[in-house]
């Protein structure tokens, strides 16, 4: 491996890139859209819910209740069904998420301190979202019963829970969805620049030129993951960069540590781009390979949904996506300065993928000449 | 004409407001029952041409009728009665023969009931009724484009117009097409075939010929060819190199034009000049200039102004290689399989150094499978492959820093300048420091690349991307330059220029090998190897090919008859790889 040769390839593909308008813009505008779009869209948090209220009692009770729903700040429009016939069609209309039906005997419970009933219905049909909401009323329900305890002087609940949130103490959406973006959105620029390019390199029959020339396989696995290195790499911390100034994300590790994790993230990735372009001859089979692997690869992340509630032959297969130990350490360094030690636990699998599919690459590369 | 088909009137058409534009002020008629050939280099604007007529681009100026209609206003109606074949036909590569015909049926709204004597006819025309079943993707390319025109056939247009049918096409496939469009025309169709092949330009009844989207001629091509009669002789006899001969020719006052053809040197003069004294030019003493029948090219080539010179400045630059006797490029019984199927077949030759060496033969028949195992691009299930005695597979780094190559489409890289493509092919063969810079200083002068330097390749005339491609395949001096189609396509002005630099480095002691459809590329050759269905069938000198089949069907046969009738020799009947006239009849 010689280096001119090497520093000949990289340049060229840098400048193939950068010289065009098209795909300059192309490096930098879609991402930030994505981000700006994801952080807001891809949210699990749940406002402006529509709550109806049969109000069977009509009591001071129960008018109470109904007033710490309407002032809470997830319901949006809450409004009162007449009678039992309502509800059903409400849920079914979806003019509601959830109907609290307020039993006829709960003001004169209320009063008599004996236990009271209220009956929350939900739409199941938005099984994440009810369950959400199922939460937002058990507290509301629980603060209001404690707060009557006070008033009566009844005595407190044997045990309570008292729930704070480290390191993020607002759970501010954002917080978590943002930093997943670091991470998703870094992983597609690497892997269209390296599909791509050796594609388009195919297409042109200038991939038949390269292999004509002194360079070696090696050298040019070499020049084609540099340059994507750096593009990948440059996006990343564009991203991140965006991510605290514009977001506001929090910051609390080390530069370094996220430049080390970033990397050997880069370098997995740009392995798995280069391991699909060598097995593609069109561009459009590359775009083609790339999505193939990259919704399953964002599924089985930990982004949208736990790793650990996945069946577990998915859990094992998740860890070859680098995704999936690299949203670990990038929420860790950001949110609570993860030490580099503790990262490096994390992430030393990325190294694995990374010469695992390098290797799978320059073997395709070399068998390609047959 | 008063029974013209297409009447266009001072056509003008841009894309892109600094672009030269791509038509400019072309006036023009197409004929029925006669071919119309739309001649000229790539973008000279033909398939802008054949599009505005086909009523699929609005003109900027001008006005143009086909039948009558508005072509750009009234194009449902001229849709009606054209059929269309474009440079890359629209075939399904996926679905069979049959499946093709049926969607195009389908597309063209041939009614159920004609579609059983439509298929039968166009099938039996085009001599593809025994592959009805074989995916098209899996045609040859000459079958491909046959299955094209039966797709474009499948309503009897009244105008056929057919863009660059014979590109990729081998000449026995060429054969065919051109005898079917024959046929159409006689039947009173009028056809417009499009083509960057001048010799092609004879055979068609009117020419209309272009360049850089200007009508230079319009009219019998005879007509053209014969502004240059009497003026075309032959050098033939020579003794000693006929490349130096040529060179010196053209440094001659008078001469306008030369080119090598098999062991003669043919010459366009100028008006009332004298042929040059074949000794003067170092022809020997046996040497004797003829007259020769002009040709359509010497024709163009004088409507240019001349040919370029003789003398290549890249070769002056270059050191001459070491004169050796050992053979320069080597195959020794090189065999490739792709699974049960045998590409090619214990292929084995040699090249001393200093030869111009063709691989010719039809499409699918191993020539591209041989030139890319000798290339490095392939490997070989058994043989081996040795450039300047290093084998490709052993070294592969060595033999291929001794070897040039350059393909059809220039592979260069589009969206950078001349100087970083310059700059990117001096790193990887290696060129550091001062050697580096040298090699590329000195190809921005040899080439004159100087004003283009900052230009993107993507958008440098078609002359200049040539020479730029030509410069990055020899910056490293390479003992061997590979050449696949380098000029197809490009006009002949600059195809001269291109064998002058050729025809200079092979002085120099620089060994050539060369794949072509092209007869008049295969003519500078030294040496042919015709390889026919995975095996070298004829292996000679471009006149010893000649000679094998001249006989008393073919008394003077061109490298072209040679070519068809060694390939019929060797097997009429071979599988459909390219049907034979008998089998398609």
């Amino acid at each position: 491996m010689t280096l001119p040769r090497v520093r000949a390839l990289v340049v060229k593909e840098l400048l193939a890139v950068l010289r065009d308008k098209k795909s300059r813009i192309m490096l930098v505008m879609p991402p930030l859209l994505q981000l700006t779009i994801f952080a807001f869209a891809a949210t699990l948090e749940v406002k402006n819910v529509d709550l109806a209220v049969l109000d069977n009692d009509g009591g001071k009770a129960a008018a109470e209740l109904t007033q710490r729903f309407t002032g809470a700040p997830y319901f949006k429009n809450v409004f009162s069904l007449q009678g039992m016939g309502e509800v059903a069609p409400a849920l079914q209309n979806e003019r509601a998420m959830a109907v609290l039906v307020i039993d006829q005997h709960f003001s004169r419970d209320v009063a008599a301190g004996r236990p009271a009933r209220v009956q929350l219905l939900l739409d199941g049909r938005r099984s994440n979202t009810s369950q959400i909401v199922q939460g937002y009323a058990a507290r509301i329900v629980e603060q209001y019963s404690r707060d009557l305890s006070d008033r009566y002087g009844l005595a407190e609940p044997p045990a309570t829970l008292v729930a704070r949130n480290w390191f993020n103490p607002n759970l501010e959406y954002l917080w978590f969805t943002v930093p997943n973006l670091i991470g998703m959105l870094s992983m597609v620029v690497g892997l269209i620049v390296t599909s791509l390019s050796v594609a388009r390199e195919r297409e042109l029959g200038t991939f038949d030129q390269l292999l004509v020339t002194p360079l070696s396989p090696l050298e040019i696995l070499a020049g084609k993951t540099i340059p994507a290195m750096v593009l990948g790499l440059a996006e990343g911390f564009l991203i991140v960069t965006v991510a605290i100034t514009l977001f506001g994300i929090p910051f609390h590790g080390s530069l370094a540590v996220l430049a080390v994790s970033l990397f050997l993230f880069m370098l997995s990735v740009v392995g798995f781009g280069l391991f699909i372009s060598s097995l593609c001859n069109t561009q459009q089979q590359a775009i083609l390979g790339t999505f193939t692997f990259m919704i399953p690869a964002s599924l089985l992340s930990g982004f949208a949904t736990p790793v650990e509630t996945m069946p577990q032959f998915l859990q094992v297969i998740s860890l070859a996506n680098p995704m999936r130990h690299f949203l670990v350490a990038v929420r860790g360094i950001l949110l609570k300065a993860m030490p580099l030690s503790t990262v490096l636990e994390t992430v030393w699998p990325l190294a694995v993928i990374a010469v695992a599919t390098l290797a799978l690459a320059g073997w395709f590369f070399r068998k390609g000449l047959e | 004409m008063s029974d013209a088909l297409v009447r266009a009137e001072g056509l003008v058409k841009r894309f892109g407001r600094a672009a030269p534009p791509a038509l400019d002020g072309v006036t023009a008629e197409i004929g029925a029952g006669m071919v119309t050939g739309l001649v000229g280099p790539d973008g000279a604007g033909k398939t802008t041409l054949i599009r505005l007529m086909a009523g699929l681009l609005a003109p900027e100026e001008g006005g143009i009728t086909v039948f009558g209609f508005d072509a750009a206003r009234e194009s449902d109606a001229v849709h009606e009665r054209i059929g269309y074949m474009p440079q890359k036909f629209g075939l399904y590569e996926d679905l069979s023969v049959a499946e093709n015909l049926r969607l195009y049926a389908e597309v063209r709204g041939l009614p159920a009931a004609e579609r059983a004597a439509a298929f039968a006819r166009l099938l039996g025309f085009t001599g593809l009724a025994p592959f009805t079943a074989r995916l098209a993707g899996r045609l040859s390319g000459g079958m491909k484009q046959k299955l094209g025109l039966a797709c474009a056939m499948i309503r009897r247009p009244q105008l056929l117009l057919l863009d660059e049918p014979s590109v990729g096409v081998d000449p026995l496939s060429r054969r065919e097409l051109w005898r079917m469009v024959r046929e159409l025309a006689e039947e009173g169709i009028g056809v417009v075939w499009s083509t960057a092949y001048l010799d092609e330009a004879e055979g068609c009844d009117r020419v209309l010929l272009l360049s850089e989207g200007r009508l230079l001629f319009s009219g019998p091509p005879a007509e053209l060819t014969g502004r240059v009669r009497g003026r075309v002789v032959q050098v033939r006899g020579i003794a000693g190199g006929r490349r130096a001969v040529l060179r010196r020719a053209l440094g001659k006052p008078g001469v306008l034009d030369g080119v090598i053809q098999g062991r003669h040197v043919r010459l366009v003069l100028g008006a009332d000049a004298q042929p040059p004294v074949p000794q003067e030019i170092g022809a020997g003493p046996e040497a004797v200039v003829v007259p020769a029948p002009p040709r359509f090219e010497d024709a163009f080539v004088d409507v240019l102004g001349g040919g370029p010179g003789g003398v290549s400045v890249l070769a002056g630059r270059m050191e001459g290689k070491a004169r050796s006797a050992a053979h320069v490029i080597e195959a020794r019984g090189l065999t490739k399989t792709f699974g049960g199927f045998t590409a090619a077949r214990e292929i084995t030759f040699a090249i001393p150094q200093g030869e111009i060496f063709g691989l010719l033969g039809p499409n699918g028949a191993g020539k591209s499978t041989t030139f890319k195992m000798m290339c490095g691009l392939l490997t070989p299930s058994s043989g081996q492959a040795l450039v300047d005695g290093v084998s490709l597979l052993e070294a592969p780094g060595l033999a291929r820093a001794r070897i040039g190559y350059m393909a059809q489409k220039f592979s260069l890289y589009g969206t950078l300048s001349v100087r970083q493509n310059l700059d990117f092919f001096s790193g990887v063969y290696g060129l550091t420091g001062a050697r580096r810079k040298a090699a590329v200083d000195g190809m921005i002068e040899t080439f004159a690349l100087g004003p283009h330097l900052s230009a993107s390749a993507d958008i440098l005339p078609l002359g200049f991307k040539q020479r730029l491609a030509l410069a990055c395949a020899v910056m490293h001096e390479p003992a061997v330059l590979f050449l696949d189609e380098p000029t197809s396509g490009v006009d002949p002005i600059t195809r001269r220029e291109f064998w002058t630099h050729i025809n200079g480095m092979v002085e120099k002691g620089v060994t050539i090998m060369v794949t072509t459809h092209f007869m008049d590329e295969a003519e500078y050759c030294d040496r042919i190897a015709l390889v026919f269905r995975g095996r070298v069938i004829a292996i000679g000198s471009p006149d010893d090919l000649k000679e094998g089949v001249r006989g008393e069907a073919l008394p003077d046969p061109s490298l072209e008859d040679a070519f068809v009738a060694l390939v019929e020799r060797d097997g009429n009947g071979d599988g459909g790889k390219s049907a034979a006239p008998g089998e398609a009849a």
